[in-house]
């Protein structure tokens, strides 16, 4: 007899392309948050796959910190053009300039933080209804306790301590003028996951995810790309490396890994016997013990 | 192309299990202690959690730190909120909600539980029975959680005593008798210590069945979904609108039971309009059939107004269709449900309003009989309700499917979820 059962990794495509279509439905000027990142890639794959033939039915948004890894944009624009989707920048840089923010200094400066404006500003700008993020609950702690569609108020703050309650796969996207949704179609996914998904379909990602050779420094024990936006303590001498990627965020805050792991199946074998999480190497979380979760109260993504 | 891991990797299933239990039953503990003894815990958060202990004073490292994420829950060493974590073991793939046991958020722990498919139900081996793990037992029967597991806890604390299990599984026997849970089992435990979680206990060697992790591993789950009532509530209504598709209308959602194939008959609802399936994709292939819960693109032979919140159904095994729905109702929101007040309601992909026309019964939790006296329903109490809504609603009773039998009420002033309920 047939038997009618889905691998976990199916049945979390479903629930991903169900929360999709929701939110399309629900929401009058939703947006994907895109970064260029391996989350964000596969939220938009799973968007291409909800609504084939037709095309995705919201824009792309990417919060630019103007501190990006070159093959990141590139990957950006090349997808963007292929899928015929439309694409909005937010310009960390022009919130600097406009004087809506101001630029950390010191050698531990990060635009991290910075984007939260950059980030809010634009939703207004935009008229965003509910920004679709590829936040996963694996991650960290505070997004551990994240719902998919997660309620900010007219500030685009968070209240993690009253949430909606969210019950089956019934989603609640109902919210006054001026307040916001964030929706995660993929929080049930872990890191493995995203991995096996993405070679179980045959995602295309930015080459730094790979290992390749690049021009990096140690610092508190981290590995950074030695570009213009890092700053070199005079004890810090740049050197040549086999190095890879295994989170995409802005340069300044992160970390790559020793890595020679040129395929997929390398990557994923890494990850399987990984001691530590992918934002281990992030310096923003490590800031303070609650750190994330204040960040997403403030806005976040 | 791969070898066995990957390979075993890409045919996992998935369980999801959510705690339940009183305050300080140690749910957070077994998660953390889960999590421990499987070696899903990465350095880093390891490092994290022996910090934050240390910077607490306590001896011990507490486990409970790796699912308390929320600054308030650890300052106060509670929960609050419902945490997900993920695990894998080379058998299944886990998602843990691992949820809060105070009553004041009730309304937390109902959304850990509502999609689980096992409830592991915590007790203090000190205290027994509490209302909470009544409360609890009880909504997790009503949500329809096929498996429940009883875990004994903090055996420690009770020298590993036989006898107090075995007190303990007899008045948890006759509670449990007034469910409708399948499959119940119990499992004496110590989450700070580790027996019987992953490792089986040298401490209690009167007790010959399996670990926890035993049973997660190994308990049936692939009967737990409708594969007879065919339902597809439509969620979105593709049409490309290119030159290439230029007629393509075709209903996108998730098959919420049943099995729909190419050339089937279908009825739409609520208009009955009949017609026949044309296509079934996924993404870009087109498939021959689509089965709960996957999530698919129908098309059909004719031409027919369907648009979102409408299902389509086999022919001949339609579901109810009534304005006048009768549901147990968990209640959420500090102000208490009004009688003849007027809520929004959310079923499947349906919205529409309604009017409470009756409180039938509330339940008293601890004996579960009707409550006498007063039937006000207020926050977290569980009750069952009349409800007449605008326009009609297509579903099947909860006990029969999960996804077709459940609504949600939002407080139209708010906007807020005020409760879950479960038709029957
Ligand atoms: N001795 C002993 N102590 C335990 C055991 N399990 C948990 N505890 C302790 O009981 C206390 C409460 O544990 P938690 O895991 O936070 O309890 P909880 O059920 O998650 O509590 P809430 O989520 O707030 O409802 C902590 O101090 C634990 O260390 C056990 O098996 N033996
Ligand atoms: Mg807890």
């Amino acid at each position: 007899m047939h038997s009618y059962r889905l691998t976990h990794l199916k049945e979390l495509e479903s629930e991903s392309m169900h929360i999709l279509r929701e939110v399309a439905a629900q929401f009058e000027r939703p947006m994907l948050l895109f970064s260029g990142g391996k989350d964000s890639i596969v939220c938009f794959h799973l968007a291409r796959k909800a609504f084939f033939p037709a095309k995705v039915p919201f824009p792309l948004l990417h919060v630019d910190t103007g501190h990006n890894f070159e093959e990141t944009m590139t990957f950006r624009d090349e997808l963007v053009k292929e899928h015929g989707a439309q694409l909005f920048v937010g310009s960390v840089q022009e919130s600097i300039d406009s004087g809506r923010v101001q630029e950390e200094t010191g050698y531990y400066a990060s635009r991290n933080k910075l984007q939260t404006v950059t980030l809010l500003d634009s939703l207004e700008k935009h008229k965003v209804d509910c920004a679709i993020g590829g936040g996963r609950r694996d991650e960290e702690k505070a997004r551990a306790k994240e719902r998919v569609f997660s309620h900010r108020d007219e500030f685009g703050q968070w209240d993690p301590k009253n949430q909606r309650p969210e019950l089956w796969n019934i989603y609640n996207g109902k919210k006054r003028p001026g307040e916001h949704f964030r929706a995660f179609p993929i929080s049930n996914w872990t890191e493995m996951d995203v991995w096996q998904y993405i070679m179980l379909e045959n995602i295309p990602i930015p080459s730094i995810y790979f290992s390749h050779e690049r021009e990096v420094f140690k610092r508190d024990g981290v590995i950074y790309a030695n570009s213009p936006v890092m700053r070199l303590k005079p004890e810090e001498k740049p050197y040549q490396m086999r190095v890879r990627f295994r989170t995409i965020g802005d340069m300044s805050c992160t970390g790559a890994v020793d890595s020679p792991a040129s395929t997929l199946e390398e990557i994923i074998d890494e990850v399987a016997s990984s001691r530590v999480t992918e934002r281990g190497s992030r310096m923003d979380d490590k800031r303070s013990e609650a750190a994330m979760e204040d960040r997403k109260k403030e806005g976040y993504f | 192309m791969k070898d066995n891991s990957t390979h075993g990797y890409l045919d996992m299933d998935l369980l999801r299990f959510t705690t339940a239990g009183s305050v300080d039953d140690g749910k957070s503990t077994l998660i953390g202690r889960l999590l421990y003894d499987t070696k899903q815990i990465f350095e880093d958060q390891m490092e994290a959690v022996e910090a934050a202990s240390a910077k607490r004073g306590n001896g011990d490292v507490d486990l409970s730190l790796l699912t308390d994420g929320l600054r308030a829950e650890r300052e106060q060493g509670i929960t609050i909120d419902v945490a997900y974590r993920y695990f894998a073991t080379p058998k299944r793939k886990f998602i843990i909600a691992d949820t809060p046991g105070h009553i004041q958020y009730t309304r937390n722990m109902v959304t850990g539980a509502s999609t689980a498919n096992l409830a592991i139900i915590l007790v203090d081996a000190r205290k027994g029975i509490l209302e909470q793990t009544c409360r609890h037992s009880f909504i997790a029967s009503l949500l329809g959680i096929p498996h429940v597991v009883f875990c004994i806890n903090k055996m420690d604390l009770v020298d590993y005593d036989e006898a107090t299990f075995t007190r303990i599984q007899k008045e948890l026997e006759d509670f449990s008798s007034k469910l409708e849970v399948r499959d119940i089992r119990y499992i004496p435990i110590s989450a700070l210590k580790g027996d019987n979680v992953v490792d089986r206990s040298e401490r209690m060697p009167w007790y010959q069945g399996p670990t926890l992790m035993y049973l997660l591993e190994n308990i049936h789950i692939a009967g737990d979904l409708n594969h007879i009532d065919r339902r597809f509530p439509v969620q979105y209504v593709v049409r490309p609108m290119t030159q290439e598709h230029h007629d393509f209308r075709g209903f996108a959602g998730r098959v919420a039971g049943g099995v729909f194939r190419k050339g089937d008959q279908v009825n739409v609802l609520p208009s009955g309009f009949q017609s026949t399936i044309k296509s079934i994709n996924l993404g870009e292939r087109e498939v021959d059939e689509a089965f709960a819960p996957q999530s698919v693109v129908m098309t059909l032979a004719d031409e027919i107004d369907i648009s979102r919140g409408d299902v389509i159904v086999g022919a001949n095994n339609l579901p109810e269709s009534s304005q006048d729905v009768d549901v147990m109702l968990c209640w959420f929101n500090e102000r208490p449900l009004q009688v003849n007040g007027k809520y929004a309601v959310k079923h499947n992909s349906r919205d529409a309003r309604c009017v409470i026309k009756e409180v039938k019964y509330r339940m008293d939790i601890s004996s579960l009989h009707k409550a006498d006296g007063d039937q006000t329903i207020r926050m977290n109490d569980i009750g069952r309700v009349q409800l007449r809504t605008t326009v009609p609603l297509h579903f099947d009773k909860y006990q029969r499917n999960r996804f077709t039998g459940s609504l949600i009420l939002v407080d139209e002033s708010t906007n807020e979820t005020v409760a879950a309920g479960m038709i029957v």
